[in-house]
């Protein structure tokens, strides 16, 4: 092998490496069904989750949607999916304007390290996400403890 | 099952309050097994909604994903004085319920 072929095929590995984990941008085609075939676009929602979780049993999550919160315009309701725990769909929080802001704090489990997404359905009928990566060293749901 | 649950006891009207809410429930998961290797039913709070005054204005579908112990934070405009009940049931047909009040000036 030519050294210019070897440098070729180096650069191409960490391009694919690259593209498998910059896979932010895809929503979870679970978390698509929500929408029933509208555009679920990318923004205007933010999930946070700590970086690592040693255990999986209790997850701290916060979801913000930017939202004025007004009878005209307002966030309906925030679905919330993992891409690997046995149950995708984890919770579904029904909000109108009366909530005033549109934020829910709580705590989940999670089987694995994942992407977690958060699907917000907003009263114009438009449907928003946004995906959040976390390592989780000791899973919950399947183990035995 | 003994909850927990934090409002500010007054506000001004049109103020954004902060609800917190907390039960004792093990979100039983389905998944696991008891000593003698029977599996465990699955046991969660399904629903928990928030009323004001009679009108519902918060309500979550919760599922195996949701930690033991569920805990949700949600927030609501303080329109009127009175009061916000917090319901929930969980998939045994046990239901839970409580009230508090709030002053709005």
């Amino acid at each position: 092998m030519k050294r210019r072929e070897f440098l070729a095929g180096i650069a191409g590995t960490l391009a694919l490496h690259r593209a498998a984990f910059a896979d932010d941008d895809v929503l979870d085609p679970l978390a698509a069904k929500i929408a029933k075939g509208a555009p679920v676009r990318k923004g205007k929602v933010t999930v946070t989750l700590p970086q690592l979780a040693d255990n999986g049993n209790s997850v701290p999550i916060r979801i913000v949607v930017d939202s004025p919160m007004t009878a005209a315009d307002h966030v309906k309701s925030i679905h919330l999916y993992s891409e690997r725990n046995p149950v995708s769909n984890m919770a579904n929080f029904y909000l109108g304007p009366r909530a005033g802001k549109a934020e829910i704090d709580s705590r989940v489990r999670l089987a694995g390290s994942q992407k977690v997404t958060a699907v917000a359905a907003l009263s114009d009928g438009t449907f928003w996400y946004d995906a959040a990566p976390i390592v989780v060293t000791l899973s919950a749901c399947l183990d035995e403890s | 099952m003994v909850a927990r649950i934090q409002i500010p006891s007054s506000a001004k009207r049109g103020e954004v309050v902060e609800i917190r809410v907390l039960i004792q429930h093990p979100m039983e998961t389905g998944y696991r097994h008891d000593d003698v290797g029977h599996l465990i039913k699955r046991n969660v709070i399904n629903v928990l909604s928030c009323r004001y005054n009679g009108v519902e204005v918060f309500r979550a579908d919760l599922s195996s994903g949701i930690a033991a112990n569920p805990y949700v934070l949600f927030f609501t405009v303080a329109e009127a004085s009175g009061e916000l009940e917090f319901y929930w049931i969980d998939d045994e047909g046990q239901q839970g319920s409580e009230r508090q009040s709030i002053k709005v000036t």
